[in-house]
């Protein structure tokens, strides 16, 4: 334990009435092989956590991530609350001091670095801060926060602050602080009958010095984690008040709507402005390198000028490209099957294929701007404040200094708003400064959205397998395009033989992060060549893999437990399956098993999807839940139905009714289960993704004989033979 | 020519074009940011909104099939008491994960349940078409089933 305190330091400092500030910020290095969201961050993590205590006896702990709907700022507080010995009750996250510049609630603060909420500029140690802004990243993804900001940030500084807040009643008692025991934000003494608050004692706590090595909790002793409790940013998601960025609003400002390149790359080359001028509303058409924007004082109104326009762009060459070509050229890539061990008595080969996919996130993209001399005020909704605002400075040519970033909640993120993806608010900045100083929201259509995004991958995989004549698996070789990690390709499995091989295949086609990352597609591949294999030795799809889990008791776990959850082995009507798979992700096993019914005529129906996932330790019960049952719908919506393809070189899928999303009436039972292990806390925000195509299309085997080996499902007619 | 509507109980007169959809006026010119954009093409269900009880996508309904008629939007739907039933069930299940779709979802809930107080699933499947990125559909039929469980009880006694 007490990793941070390698590269840590705590800060502590009072506040305005006399409270109690705790800062801690530290860096450390990824302990694992798991890369965090890019290759850049690979090797590294960040963190920092701010506490106060108020003479009121309320905590407010004040967290660097953002709100995406994974109930992150919930989870995070638990963990600090419970080091602290807070009574939860009296705990606040992420809400609003009551403060001018925090008037508006429910905003989660850029904690950039020039950028210094007015509440911790009194007689603080900014180091925190300043060691966050060199790092230059703040981001929510790659399921970092709980793990990396939680373990190693929120407890530590729970766990000081509270040795703190001990030290300060035991001087001021004139008694031993071992004797002094804090529970429910009091600390007592049980032999003079002395208590204190926490609010009472803050003052003092706060000269106290800070340890560099406090004594965290056993997790046998915890209180609030582990537990469900109420998340804290529901109530203002049911009455409408809760803020994204698209519900902004500044006084003057005007509106923008977008026609972008439609191939990536292109640039405007010509656009008359006139048909768009005279309209009731608008005050400017911005001509930009790559786009063409409306400004006006609504939006429906710029959109409407917009739709009036006929602006054309070039296709940087790529006028061509199409999801033909793309895989032609992975086809040709992947080149013959890989090699197998001549002694094999069976051999198999099998190509799978997975298509582009767009975040679609709930909220479209939003980025409100004021651009002002050499000062700019940025709205936006990002997975990282720190690397959006150096976006926008980059857009400006200002100063990062000079560039303040507000975030807020937001309509979903799924991989969309992370770092170096930040074109909303690169194309905002700049139609902004073309109005400056007059602030300007340019608001995303979902045809921008889903045409401009940066896209899942599509990928291919070649297999090649071989068992001898007692079906033992000997080799299980592949290679693949559209790329990969060792986490992605790792496959447990104890088989004699086992390599994955990148093959290159360029193409214009931008790409980003999406759910899961790799693992999204490598799971589908890997998942489904080894339920092949299984049934090539005649075997049980299950035990088969069981049989090959010795060394991995992680993974064998898991899959026990997914296959006694739902009564695997158990008969089921003609047209009914299940299928399994097992995938490793951000330091979580998940393995999954999903029951389909097909009808003879081919329509598949998802009847129940059961989930074992070993994340060591559960935070939020209800919220790790929560994840995985959203983690499965938005896997089950890609493999059913999701599909970007290229055309001309541009994205031919333009709204909800080309690029569509399951609904109520498709969506599966969904039965979850969490096994504790001594594992290092992993992620769960994307793990329960990878295993869902292919135990689905594992169970669709089982039910039709059908074998699907591309996705998504509905390209492969699942008409019972 | 101005156009009226009442939204949440209170009088609006607008000056803005008529064929200006519903959600952009709420959002824009009164000013209740709470009806979202989803995908402007009644695919989503993000924008819905009651119209003189009825659920309609706000994003395709033109201000002037609006005007004279009376809009709740989710501001709205809290009652004098507290919040409805729906926004206390939605919060007793931990519905919403982002949120986004969520006074959508809510809202279309509310008019489905006042159509069909005991819905059941196929109800549900049939009536309940927006979509929800974060996956939180198992909540949410968990909760109409807990709303119109209670609401039975409680004409039985
Ligand atoms: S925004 Fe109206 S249905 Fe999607
Ligand atoms: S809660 Fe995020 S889209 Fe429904």
């Amino acid at each position: 334990m007490n990793k941070w305190s390698r590269r840590a330091f705590i800060g502590a400092g009072t506040v305005a009435g006399g409270g109690f500030l705790l800062g801690v910020a530290g860096f450390t290095f990824a302990p694992s092989r798991h890369s965090l969201v890019s290759a850049d961050a690979a090797a590294k993590g960040q963190l920092t956590t701010w506490i106060t205590i108020t003479p009121d006896n309320v905590v407010n702990i004040l967290i660097p991530h953002c709100e995406m709907g994974q109930g992150t700022p919930t989870a995070l507080a638990m963990m600090a609350a419970e080091e602290l010995e807070a009574d939860w009750s009296l705990v606040r996250a992420q809400e609003a001091p009551a403060q001018d510049e925090y008037a508006n609630g429910y905003i989660i603060r850029a904690m950039g670095g020039g950028y210094v909420p007015a509440m911790l500029g009194r007689g603080v140690d900014y180091g925190a801060y300043k060691a966050m802004a060199w790092f230059g990243l703040m981001v929510t993804g790659g399921s970092t926060a709980v793990r990396g900001t939680g373990e190693w940030g929120m407890r530590v500084a729970g766990a000081a602050a509270k040795e703190m807040l001990v030290a300060a009643a035991a001087k001021q008692w004139n008694v031993p602080a071992s004797e002094c025991v804090a529970k429910g934000s009091r600390v007592a003494h049980a032999a003079s009958g002395k208590s204190a608050s926490y609010g009472e004692l803050a003052r003092a706590a706060a000269t106290q010095s800070v340890p560099t090595s406090p004594t965290l909790k056993n997790p046998d002793s915890f209180t609030i984690r582990r537990t469900s409790t109420k998340r804290l940013d529901i109530p203002s998601k049911v009455d409408g008040s809760a803020m994204y960025a698209i519900d902004f609003t500044t006084p003057g400002m005007l509106y923008a709507a977008l026609a972008i390149a439609p191939v990536q790359g292109g640039k405007l080359v010509s656009v008359d402005t006139t048909p768009a001028d005279a309209m009731p509303g608008v005050k400017k058409v911005v001509k930009l390198d790559e786009a063409v924007a409306v400004v006006a004082d609504s939006f429906w109104r710029a959109r409407r000028a917009l739709a009036a326009l006929k602006p054309e762009f070039s296709d940087a060459g790529h006028g061509a490209v199409s999801t033909a070509s793309i895989f032609a050229a992975f086809d040709q890539a992947l080149g013959p099957a890989p090699a197998l061990p001549k002694a094999a008595a069976k051999t198999l080969t099998a190509d799978y294929r997975a298509p582009f996919l767009a975040h679609a996130t709930m909220e479209p993209m939003v980025c409100t701007a004021k651009v002002d001399g050499d000062q700019a005020d940025v709205w936006a909704g990002v997975q990282d404040p720190l690397n959006a605002r150096s976006v926008a400075a980059k857009a400006l040519d200002l100063n990062v200094d000079n560039v303040r970033l507000t975030n807020f909640m937001l309509g979903g993120g799924f991989g969309r708003r992370l770092p170096f993806t930040f074109d909303y608010v690169d194309l905002g900045v700049r139609v902004a400064q073309a109005m400056s100083p007059t602030p300007v929201k340019t608001i995303w259509t979902r045809e921008n959205d889903i045409q401009h995004d940066y896209y899942r991958g599509a990928a291919m995989s070649r297999h090649a397998g071989a068992l001898d004549a007692n079906g033992t698996p000997l080799a299980a070789h592949s290679n693949y395009t559209g790329g990969g990690n060792s986490e992605a390709v790792f496959m447990p499995y104890q088989i004699a033989e086992m390599a994955a091989e990148e093959k290159k295949a360029a193409h214009p086609i931008r790409e980003g992060q999406w759910r899961s990352v790799l693992n999204s597609q490598h799971g589908f591949f890997k998942e489904s060549f080894i339920d092949e294999m299984a049934h090539a030795a005649g075997k049980d799809p299950f035990e088969f893999r069981r049989s090959l889990l010795g060394e991995q008791p992680r993974f064998k776990a898991a899959l026990e437990k997914a296959a006694a959850m739902s009564g695997w082995g158990t008969p089921l009507p003609p047209g009914e399956g299940r299928g399994i798979a097992v995938c490793d992700s951000f330091g979580t096993i998940c393995a999954e098993v999903v029951h389909v019914a097909v009808s003879p005529e081919g329509q598949l129906k998802v009847v129940h999807v059961y989930a074992a996932i070993d994340c060591g330790d559960v935070v939020h019960l209800d919220g790790a839940t929560a994840q995985a049952e959203g983690g499965i719908i938005f896997a089950l919506s890609a493999a059913l139905l999701s599909e970007i393809t290229i055309d001309q070189g541009r994205v031919v899928q333009t709204n909800f009714r080309d690029y569509p999303m399951i609904h109520i009436a498709d969506a599966p039972k969904i039965t979850t289960a969490f096994i504790r292990s001594e594992a290092p806390l992993g992620g769960m925000g994307e793990p329960p993704v990878p295993p869902l195509a292919p135990a689905l299309c594992n169970a669709i085997f089982a039910a039709t004989g059908v074998r699907v080996r591309e996705l998504p499902i509905k390209k492969t007619p699942l008409k019972r033979a | 020519m101005p156009i009226t509507l009442t939204v949440n109980g209170k009088a609006h007169m607008l000056d803005v074009e008529p064929e200006m959809p519903l959600l952009w006026a709420l959002r824009e010119t009164i000013g209740l940011t709470g009806t979202k954009f989803g995908c402007g093409v009644a695919a989503c269900g993000a924008c819905t909104v009651h119209l003189d009880g009825r659920p309609v996508r706000s994003c395709v309904l033109p201000l002037s099939a609006a005007g004279g008629k009376s809009v709740t939007t989710i501001e709205g739907l809290a009652q004098e008491g507290g919040l409805s039933t729906v926004q206390q069930a939605w919060i007793a299940h931990q519905v919403p994960q982002c949120g986004y779709c969520q006074s959508g979802m809510i809202m279309a809930v509310a008019a489905l349940l006042a159509e069909t107080p005991k819905p059941t699933d196929a109800d549900i499947d049939a009536g309940l078409t927006n979509i929800c990125r974060c996956g939180t559909f198992a909540r949410v039929r968990a909760a109409i089933h807990e709303i119109a469980n209670s609401t039975a009880e409680e004409s039985a006694s």
